[in-house]
C-alpha cells in the first residue's frame, strides 16, 4: 500500500499533465486564432476540431525520422528527451492537495527550479548537434536569454518563499491560505510581474522568443528536426511553459486553495490556465524584442527591480517579525 | 563577387561565420538570398544576390503585340500589379500619341491609388512578420492588415471581375467602368480604411517594441540615399521630397490635392511613418476622385479585336509613375512594328535593394530583417 500510493500519484499528475499539455496546443491555436479574426482548427472533431492534437500527433509519428548530414547523432537524438524529461518532473514538485505532492521534499522549491533549467542542456544540445548555423545561433542566444532571465526569475521566486520562510511548496502553499502572496502590497504584485516577464523568456513566448525567433532564425534549435523528435521538442516547451504557470499557481495565486464547491485540484489548474492566458494574451499581441535589447531589459529593469522587491520583503519579514 | 572558396578563407582568418540568408527565408521577402558575414551576431559585411525570380519579360515583350502586353507587366511587382501597366501604357500612350478620355484618367488613378493602400498594407503586415514573427504579435498584427485588405480585393473583383491583377489599364483608356453602386460601396471602403488606420498604428508605432526595434536601424543618410538612387518612400524617408506624382504629375493627379510626406532621420522608424501618413494621403485622393469623377467615355480608341493591329510610329520614349515602392518607369524602343523593339523597365525595388550592402554592416541579424522589411521590396519588381 505504501508503495502503490505514490505509484498511483504518479501516474495521475502525468497524465492529467501530459492530456493538458497536448490540449494546451488545441487551446492557444484556438485562443490565438480568436485574437486574429480567425476560427482555428474546426474540421478534425465536432464541436471546434478538438481531435487536431491527435491528428498532429499521428500526423507527426508517420513523418520520417531525418538526422541531418555530419550532425552529432547521439546528442541529436537525446537532446528531445533533455527538454521533456525534465519539464515534466517539475510537475512532481506542485503540491496537488493539502500536503501532498509526489515529492514533498523541504527544497521542492529550488529543486523545481532546477530541473526546469535543465532543459537549457537540451536545448544547446540540439543546437549544438544539428550542424547547422541558424541552430548554433539560436543555442547560442538561449545559454545568454536563459541564463540572464533565471537570475530575476529567481529573485522574484526568493520573495514567497522569504514571505512563507520555508522553501517548501506545499508551506508556500499553506502560508497563503489568509491571503495569495499576489495580493500582499506591493512585493507581491512586483515580484508576481516580474516572474511572469522571465518565465515568458523561459518558456519561449513572444515577446522574448529570441531562441525561436521564427524570422530570423527560422525557428532556431529545432530547425533540423522532424517528425516525434520534433513533436517532443514542441510537447516540452509546452510542458515547460505549463510547469511554469504551475509554479506561478502554487506561490503566488494559492495553488490548489480555493472555495470548497471546487476540488483542490481544480483549483490549481483554473489558476494555471488563468496564468498561461495572460501569457497567451502577451504573446500574441506582442513584437519581438532584439536580443541586446532583450538583455537590456533583464540586466537594468528586471535584475534591479526583483533584487530591490526581494529586499523589501526581508525588511517587511523582519519588521513583522519572523515569516507571515 | 565572391566565390565558395574566399568565404571559406575568411571564415578560417578573421573568425567570421558566413550565413545563407535565402532564398528560403520566411523574411526575406520573396526570394532574395542575402550572404551575411557575422562576427557573433553583428553583421560585417552583407551581399545579396538577386535572380531567383527571373522571368525574362523584356525579352518576352519584344515578341507580343502592345497590347497583349500590359496584362503580363501586371506580374511584375505583385503587390501593386495596376501601377506596372500603368506606368507600360503612359509610355505607349506617348509614343503613339493616344490621348486618354478624362474618366479614364480618373479610374486608373483611382486604381493605383488603392492599390497603393492594398500594397502598403501587405508590407505593414509583413513588416510585423518580422519584426514579431510567425509565433507572437506579428502575425495578429499580418492578419489584421489582410483582412482590411481583403475588402479592397473583393471590392477590385466587383469592379474588374479580379481579385488582384485587375488588367484595368489600356493604351488609350481604361478597361472597366465604375457604376454608381460601386463608386458608394468604394466611399464606404476608404471611410472604414481611416477608421482603422489607428488602430494599426498603436499596435506598431505606438508601441515602445516596435519603436526600439526601428528607431535608429539602418539609417540612409541623405547623401547615400542620393548617391545609391533609392527611391519612392526610402528616399522621401530621408528628407527628399520626390514624388512623381507632385513634380511629374500623369494622369489625374495635376486634379487632386495632396501633401507629399517626408522625413529626415532616414531609419526604419521614418521609412515606417512614411508609408503610413502615404496611406493617409491615399484615402485623401480616393476621396477628391470619387468625388470629381467625370462622366463620358472610358476608351479612346477602336474596339481591339486584333492585339497586333496597333502600330506605334518610330521613336523612344521614357514615362514613369510612382508605384508604392517609388519610381517604376518603362522605357521602350520603337521600330514602327506591331512590337517594341527593346524595353526596358527601370524597377524601384532594385534600386532600393541596392542600399543594403551599405547601411546592413553593423547591425545584428534581427535588424537585417528589420532593414529588409522597411525597405519593402518586391522580388518580382527585382528581377523581373
Amino acid at each position: 500500500m505504501n508503495l502503490l500510493q505514490p505509484l498511483v500519484l504518479i501516474v495521475l499528475v502525468l497524465g492529467v499533465a501530459l492530456t493538458i499539455t497536448a490540449y494546451l496546443t488545441w487551446l492557444e491555436r484556438k485562443i490565438a486564432a480568436r485574437f486574429q479574426n480567425r476560427v482555428g482548427p474546426y474540421f478534425v472533431g465536432y464541436p471546434h476540431g478538438w481531435l487536431q492534437p491527435l491528428a498532429d500527433v499521428v500526423k507527426l509519428m508517420s513523418k520520417e525520422d531525418i538526422v541531418p548530414f555530419h550532425a552529432d547523432r547521439f546528442l541529436f537524438n537525446l537532446a528531445p528527451y533533455l527538454v521533456m524529461v525534465p519539464a515534466l518532473l517539475g510537475f512532481a514538485f506542485i503540491p496537488v492537495a493539502d500536503k501532498l505532492a509526489v515529492v514533498d521534499h523541504p527544497f521542492s522549491l529550488l529543486f523545481f527550479l532546477a530541473f526546469a533549467s535543465l532543459s537549457l542542456l537540451g536545448i544547446f544540445a540540439a543546437g549544438w548537434a544539428s550542424n547547422n548555423k541558424y541552430a548554433l545561433l539560436s543555442a547560442l542566444r538561449m545559454v545568454a536569454m536563459l541564463a540572464s532571465y533565471e537570475v530575476p526569475l529567481v529573485l522574484s521566486l526568493l520573495v514567497p518563499a522569504l514571505l512563507a520562510g520555508s522553501f517548501q511548496l506545499t508551506a508556500i502553499v499553506e502560508a497563503q491560505r489568509a491571503l495569495p502572496f499576489v495580493l500582499k502590497p506591493v512585493v507581491g504584485q512586483i515580484a508576481f510581474l516580474v516572474f511572469l516577464i522571465a518565465a515568458l523568456a523561459e518558456g519561449n513566448k513572444s515577446p522574448l522568443d529570441l531562441t525561436e525567433a521564427e524570422s530570423e532564425l527560422i525557428a532556431g534549435y529545432n530547425i533540423e528536426y522532424s517528425g516525434m523528435k520534433f513533436a517532443l521538442f514542441y510537447a516540452g516547451e509546452y510542458a515547460h511553459t505549463f510547469a511554469i504557470t504551475g509554479l506561478a499557481a502554487t506561490v503566488f495565486l494559492g495553488g490548489h486553495l480555493g472555495p470548497a464547491f471546487l476540488p483542490g485540484w481544480i483549483w490549481l489548474i483554473l489558476k494555471m490556465l488563468f496564468v498561461f492566458l495572460l501569457m497567451l494574451w502577451v504573446r500574441w499581441s506582442m513584437l519581438r524584442l532584439r536580443i541586446d535589447q532583450a538583455l537590456m531589459l533583464n540586466w537594468k529593469v528586471l535584475f534591479p527591480l526583483s533584487l530591490a522587491n526581494l529586499f523589501l520583503a526581508a525588511y517587511w519579514v523582519i519588521y513583522r517579525g519572523g515569516a507571515a | 563577387m565572391k566565390t565558395t572558396e574566399d568565404v571559406r578563407i575568411v571564415e578560417k582568418e578573421f573568425g567570421e561565420l558566413a550565413l545563407n540568408m535565402g532564398p528560403q527565408h520566411p523574411s526575406t521577402h520573396g526570394v532574395l538570398r542575402m550572404v551575411l558575414h557575422l562576427r557573433g551576431e553583428t553583421v560585417a559585411r552583407a551581399e545579396p544576390v538577386i535572380g531567383y525570380l527571373h522571368r525574362g519579360v523584356e525579352k518576352l515583350s519584344e515578341n507580343l503585340g502592345y497590347d497583349q502586353l500590359a496584362p503580363i507587366f501586371e506580374r511584375d511587382d505583385y503587390l501593386a500589379p495596376t501601377a506596372n501597366s500603368l506606368a507600360y501604357v503612359l509610355t505607349v500612350e506617348a509614343l503613339a500619341e493616344i490621348e486618354v478620355p478624362p474618366r479614364a484618367k480618373y479610374l486608373r488613378t483611382l486604381m493605383a491609388e488603392m492599390q497603393r493602400l492594398t500594397s502598403h498594407l501587405v508590407w505593414l503586415g509583413t513588416f510585423g512578420l518580422d519584426l514579431g514573427g510567425a509565433l507572437g504579435g506579428g502575425t495578429t498584427l499580418f492578419m489584421y492588415c489582410f483582412r482590411e485588405r481583403e475588402k479592397f480585393l473583393d471590392f477590385f473583383e466587383a469592379w474588374t471581375g479580379t481579385r488582384f491583377h485587375t488588367n484595368l489599364n489600356l493604351i488609350g483608356g481604361a478597361r472597366y467602368d465604375l457604376s454608381d453602386a460601386l463608386r458608394r460601396r468604394a466611399e464606404q471602403l476608404i471611410d472604414d480604411l481611416e477608421r482603422i488606420l489607428p488602430e494599426l498604428r498603436s499596435m506598431t508605432g505606438d508601441t515602445p517594441i516596435f519603436q526600439e526595434r526601428t528607431q535608429g536601424v539602418g539609417v540612409i543618410p541623405r547623401d547615400l540615399a542620393l548617391s545609391v538612387g533609392v527611391t519612392g518612400p526610402v528616399l522621401r524617408a530621408s528628407g527628399v521630397p520626390l514624388d512623381l506624382r507632385k513634380v511629374a504629375p500623369y494622369d489625374a493627379y495635376e486634379d487632386v490635392a495632396f501633401e507629399v510626406p517626408v522625413r529626415t532621420t532616414g531609419d526604419a522608424y521614418a521609412r515606417y511613418e512614411v508609408r503610413m501618413e502615404e496611406m493617409v494621403q491615399s484615402i485623401r485622393i480616393i476621396r477628391q476622385l470619387l468625388e470629381n469623377l467625370p462622366s463620358g467615355p472610358i476608351f479612346s480608341r477602336k474596339p481591339l479585336k486584333n492585339p497586333r493591329a496597333l502600330r506605334v510610329k518610330e521613336g523612344e520614349a521614357y514615362r514613369a509613375v510612382e508605384s508604392p515602392r517609388g519610381e517604376l518607369g518603362f522605357y521602350i524602343v520603337s521600330d514602327g512594328s506591331w512590337k517594341p523593339h527593346r524595353l526596358k523597365i527601370n524597377a524601384p525595388s532594385f534600386a532600393n535593394l541596392q542600399v543594403v550592402p551599405h547601411i546592413v554592416p553593423g547591425h545584428l541579424v534581427a535588424d537585417v530583417v528589420a532593414i529588409l522589411g522597411s525597405l519593402d521590396p518586391v522580388l518580382g519588381d527585382v528581377d523581373r
